[in-house]
């Protein structure tokens, strides 16, 4: 049904008005311009599209627009605030931990998950949770890197 | 073909006379065809000739490069950036790049086989160096002065009396300063000059990329733009026989339903909608015939009796005298056809406004496949743009081109609209180019003191190359279903050291004797074309492999073995590099659950020198290995940017663990079968082990690309990893539990 919905994203209150069943990465991406999640399979099996959704790391591709009304959405786009980049995002860009930079979304927002329920967790906690984020160029183990560094960060 | 004659082509050029002119052409001994000659001109200069065809500065002093090569992922543009910037003596940070822009800047052919710093490179090198002198001759007679009273610091000219002025303001005085032919006369920097090559750079292209600054394709939005996807038959070949757009057309947003010959689209005012009307006119679509695809399960068998073509790549010492053979050793090893795996989807945005077509795409050539859209849509060159702009990670030849004509036929049917085309995920791993399937026969005789006085090779393959713009056909999937009489381009012979399926097929140690044939398969029931490394993996494979069996019927250990067939002392580099590194037992007794394994090789014969190590744990009980460490060392000749040639090592180790460990494109007599990421799984974290990568700079040599030399290497030590704690060699890829459990019941 085609409607409008009240979102909460990064911080601001928006309308959309679309089909209610139309997976969330596409109002994401189309109707509010967000460069952050990314379509890779629309399967929910590469973790390219993920945001937050109330801090859970959530597969944008594969869930209903309207299953977003009453929550707080994060995407990458507004992982930064205020100009002061998240510590995953400075941690990244130190360590170089991305080569094509395509799924890069889905790894500091799945790892912007973990950090928020463990502030700090083991290598093979982070090994564990970003296991369903597939990256191809092969940078794993400086994401792994990247992630520690950021949960060492004080300004976390 | 001599170096003068070679000089003045590009490689896609030398590439498409040698398909031509050469039925069969091999070297018996590699040359160094690919490599820089100092102070020779570079390959590029041949097609842009003008100076500010390359650089140009503004008046605010940003120093604008222009490269044909284009960001992949692989962090091409920084290194280029930094050759300008030293030689220009500016900061990294004062340099934008614009690439792979047939609009506005030069033609370099396709950013493939890591030739990007080899070409481009040189070009920006000498270049900058031509532009730096340009502007110190100006500033010397605008000043009165000499020009040995002249130094740059950070694109500021000073003078010896404290007189400043930028690169810009000069510029802005003279618009023309630049506007001259580029000449190889002025020498850039000697290497002990260099303060910013060599040292690791800040990737510029990553930080909007972990900012979500909408650098990618995917995030193109232009104003009024429409969103498009494209139907594929359910079976390779098929023939549309029965289609009705109307019901179709009627649906919410639907502006445009294209059918052409057996070529489907839609477009629609939003994405979902041109989603959902995808799905309606698959429903509603009817189809007839198409390819019968070879049983994967005997592929090795079927694809021995594909029609073939029979190249003799390599035949030395046939009339040598060599020692006595005390042992004969035989084997066979094969690959499945693999896929690029790209995270992201083909995409393109396509235009076609008052005549003309612009095309938004990630391809690797962006000139080749103007030549192709404008044949295929009918438009004269001139009236059709390519511009490159980045996407996912790009390891070969993707589906980018092939969605770049499906956005254009879409783009023609609602002008003025801008198109999104996006393939979805099935449409990428079933209608993209995938990496052949090969089987590889090695056989060698060993004299009694255990070395290797016959060698002799075949290699079984389609053809690794079927991209835009070779001759013979048009290499679009789109085109072929068009029913206008579009066809694949007939396999592309490309002479070694290159190679298309026989690329590193003939051994890089030294053999006294060899025999290398090249059975090039003209059947192509299923779509091949370019993944890293072309046949350079699979063969790199077959013989380091094999080096280990032969090592074993020697007695000899691996690592030993090989350094007696090895006299190039940057190959004995890279093996003794390795060799400390993992502190190699020599005589380490078998366990039956740890296993170490080695390869070696330099790519292409003529490129980086790799050796890798990896050390894997076998779990008897549930034949499941898992890898515990890697060490590789690297020689890539002078070194641009040591971090990123660091991290395309490591990225060429995990994914060659990969393809040896997991990855097969599986299909059904009628279709593709993986179709996602389910039915084609790739490594993932916890299957990661720590990797150490030792890079050996050696400045004084001519940049090599480091794209791709770690992948075979790694896939082979794999492998040989497993055989050691397995006891016996596995010779069939991927290295799956059940090959572990088969090999141990033998």
């Amino acid at each position: 049904m085609t409607r409008y919905l009240s979102l909460d994203v990064d911080n601001k209150k928006v309308q959309v008005h679309c089909d209610e069943d139309v997976p969330a990465l596409y109002v994401l991406r189309n109707d509010l311009a967000l460069n952050g999640p990314k379509f890779g399979c629309g399967l929910g099996q590469c973790g390219a599209c993920v945001v937050l959704v109330d801090g859970n790391a959530t597969r944008s591709c594969v869930t209903p627009v309207s299953a977003l009304e009453g929550t707080k959405v994060v995407t990458l786009d507004g992982l930064a605030v205020n100009g002061k980049l998240d510590a995953l995002q400075r941690a990244f860009i130190q360590l170089e931990a991305a080569q094509c930079g395509y799924c890069t979304n889905g790894m500091i927002m799945t790892a912007k998950a973990l950090l928020l329920r463990e502030k700090h967790p083991s290598e093979e906690q982070i090994r564990s949770a970003l296991n369903g984020n597939l990256c191809r160029c092969g940078v794993h183990n400086r994401i792994v890197a990247a992630v520690q560094m950021a949960s060492m960060d004080k300004a976390q | 073909m001599s170096r003068s004659q070679n000089r003045g082509t590009t490689r896609r050029d030398f590439l498409v006379s040698a398909g031509i002119l050469v039925a069969s052409f091999s070297l018996s001994r590699p040359t160094a065809m690919a490599q820089i000659v100092e102070g020779a001109a570079p390959i590029s200069f041949a097609k842009t000739k003008r100076l500010d065809g390359w650089i140009r500065i503004s008046a605010d002093n940003v120093v604008t490069i222009f490269t044909g090569k284009a960001e992949l992922g692989q962090g091409i543009l920084t290194a280029l950036a930094q050759i300008a910037a030293e030689e220009l003596d500016v900061g990294v940070e004062m340099i934008r790049v614009i690439s792979a822009d047939t609009s506005r800047g030069p033609d370099e052919g396709y950013t493939y086989g890591s030739q990007s710093i080899e070409q481009s490179g040189s070009a920006l090198r000498i270049a900058s160096a031509q532009a730096r002198a340009v502007f110190v001759a100006a500033a010397s007679s605008y000043w009165s002065i000499d020009a040995r009273a002249i130094t740059i610091d950070k694109g500021v000219i000073v003078a010896a009396d404290g007189r400043r002025i930028t690169y810009g303001a000069l510029a802005a005085q003279d618009k023309d300063l630049l506007s001259r032919d580029v000449t190889s006369s002025i020498r850039p920097k000697s290497t002990d000059e260099y303060r910013i090559v060599g040292r690791s750079t800040a990737r510029i292209d990553l930080p909007d990329k972990i900012l979500a600054k909408g650098v990618f394709l995917q995030d193109m939005r232009q104003p009024g733009m429409v969103f498009g996807r494209v139907i594929r038959p359910p079976t390779p070949g098929a023939k549309l026989v029965g289609f009705d757009p109307s019901a179709v057309r009627a649906m919410p947003g639907v502006l445009s339903v294209v059918h052409i010959g057996s070529f489907l689209g839609v477009v629609a005012e939003r994405e979902e909608q041109a989603i959902r009307a995808s799905d309606a006119v698959r429903a509603n679509a009817r189809w007839e015939g198409g390819e019968k695809l070879p049983n994967e399960n005997e592929l090795a068998a079927e694809l021995l009796r594909f029609a073939k073509e029979d190249l003799i790549v390599a035949q030395t010492g046939r009339t040598t005298q060599t020692a006595p053979i005390a042992h004969w050793v035989e084997a066979t090893y094969t690959r499945p056809y693999l896929s690029q795996g790209s995270i992201g989807p083909s995409c393109a945005v396509a235009r076609f406004s008052a005549g003309r077509l612009t095309v938004w795409s990630h391809t690797q050539g962006a000139f080749p496949l103007r030549a192709d859209l404008a044949k295929v849509v009918g438009l004269p060159v001139n009236l059709v743009d390519v511009v490159h702009v980045q996407a996912s990670g790009c390891y070969g030849h993707n589906g980018a081109d092939d969605a770049a004509l499906d956005a254009a036929l879409l783009a023609l049917s609602v002008e003025g609209r801008p198109v999104k085309l996006q393939w979805m995920r099935d449409d990428e791993f079933a209608w993209s180019p995938i990496s052949p399937a090969m089987v590889m026969s090695a056989k060698a005789g060993l004299s009694a003191e255990g070395r290797i006085v016959d060698w002799s090779y075949d290699v079984w393959s389609n053809t690794h190359a079927t991209r835009p713009g070779q001759p013979g056909g048009t290499n679009l999937l789109a085109a072929w279903y068009l029913n206008k009489g579009y066809t694949v381009s007939p396999p592309l012979h490309i002479p070694q050291p290159f190679g298309n399926g026989d690329r590193n097929a003939v051994p890089c140690y030294d053999l006294p004797r060899v025999n290398i044939a090249h059975h090039v398969l003209t059947a192509m029931p299923i779509r091949t074309g370019s993944l890293r490394t072309l046949g350079g993996h699979s063969n790199i494979l077959a013989i380091e492999c094999f080096m280990d069996e032969l090592a074993a019927v020697a007695g000899e250990d691996p690592i030993a073995f090989r350094l007696k067939h090895l006299t190039d002392v940057r190959a004995k580099a890279v093996v003794e590099a390795v060799r400390s590194a993992t502190g190699w037992p020599v005589d380490r007794k078998r366990d039956g659950k740890t296993g170490r394994g080695f390869a070696y090789a330099r790519y292409k014969n003529i490129s980086t020198y790799a050796a890798v190590a990896v050390e894997v744990e076998l779990d008897r009980t549930t034949c499941n290995v898992t890898v515990k460490k890697v060490h590789a060392a690297v020689d890539v000749g002078r070194v641009i940017n040591p971090d990123g040639v660091k991290s395309q090592s490591e990225g060429g180790i995990v994914q060659g663990i990969s393809w040896a460990m997991k990855e097969r494109m599986r299909f059904s007599q009628h279709k593709i079968t993986s179709t996602d990421w389910s039915t084609y799984p790739i490594i993932t974290f916890d299957e990661i082990p720590q990797i150490d990568v030792v890079v050996l700079d050696r400045p004084k040599e001519p940049s090599l690309g480091a794209g791709e030399g770690t992948i075979g290497p790694a896939s082979a030590a794999f492998m040989n990893a497993v055989a050691d704690a397995v006891g016996r060699p596995i010779r069939d890829l991927p290295i799956t539990s059940e090959r572990i459990r088969d090999a141990l019941r033998i």
